[in-house]
């Protein structure tokens, strides 16, 4: 077993940008890496109680289209209202389909594993977020406490 | 085929399930124990090489057949 450490920050809280943080710490955590992850700004999206996830393809060219959607549908089609929503739809469908796992159940690996998670304080406050629209597992904390672990890690990962 | 203690289906599953599925069943096994687990995923039979080599559990067999992964992994 190794006694390696990775600290992580999430970000981003969109449905594609949910998956590298928990895949990375759910995996570290099943090779021995004592894990923690700082959730900032939109990144607390991914410690609601209920997830609600979204991919976005606006600003966004490097996303994949069905059915070679990019090449003849213009960019601001993208604009159109529901777009979002048709989306993740087919975002998750594919996932789905894919045999990927869904966030839900990353998070709850992560959680099994003794990964800390971590929310921060300030975009709490800042966004009038409530303590109980978020999941149990979680702690709250600051830069200072970010650094407390991230200070000795042998991995630091900014998502 | 060797022998093993218990098998895991994780056909169909994707990066990182497997690791994280074999990671739980090996939880569950004694030291010396061995693990077989069948997959489907391309990306599992590096995974499981490294998940070997970084967790001390070995890694006896690593196969392919009729598109389907084979890995037996022995508890360290």
């Amino acid at each position: 077993m190794t006694d390696k450490k990775l600290a992580i920050i999430a970000t981003k809280g969109t449905l594609d940008w949910a998956y590298p943080p928990f895949i990375l710490a759910s995996t570290a955590a099943a090779l021995g890496y004592q894990t923690t992850v700082f959730f900032t700004f939109y990144g607390l999206q991914l410690l609601k109680k209920k997830l609600d996830l979204k991919v976005s393809p606006l600003g966004n060219p490097g996303m994949p289209m069905p059915m070679g959607m990019n090449k003849w549908f213009p960019v601001i089609g993208t604009t159109i209202p529901g777009m979002e929503g048709m989306m993740t739809s087919m975002m998750k469908q594919k996932i789905k389909a894919k045999g990927v796992a869904s966030i839900q159940e990353l998070r709850d690996l992560c959680v099994e594993a003794d990964v800390r998670l971590i929310g921060c304080q300030m975009t709490i406050d800042l966004f009038d977020m409530k303590r109980e629209d978020f999941i149990d597992e979680i702690e709250l904390g600051g830069a200072a406490t970010f650094f407390e672990f991230a200070g000795d890690a042998n991995v630091t990962l900014f998502i | 085929m060797a022998d093993f203690n218990q098998e895991l289906d994780a056909r169909g599953l994707n990066c990182p399930l497997p690791i994280l599925r074999a990671k739980k069943a090996l939880n569950g096994l004694a030291s010396g124990e061995v693990l077989r687990i069948l997959t489907t995923d391309p990306g599992s039979v590096k995974d499981f090489e490294a998940f070997a080599q970084q967790t001390g559990n070995e890694l006896l067999e690593s196969s392919e057949a009729a598109g389907e992964f084979h890995f037996l992994l022995k508890k360290s």
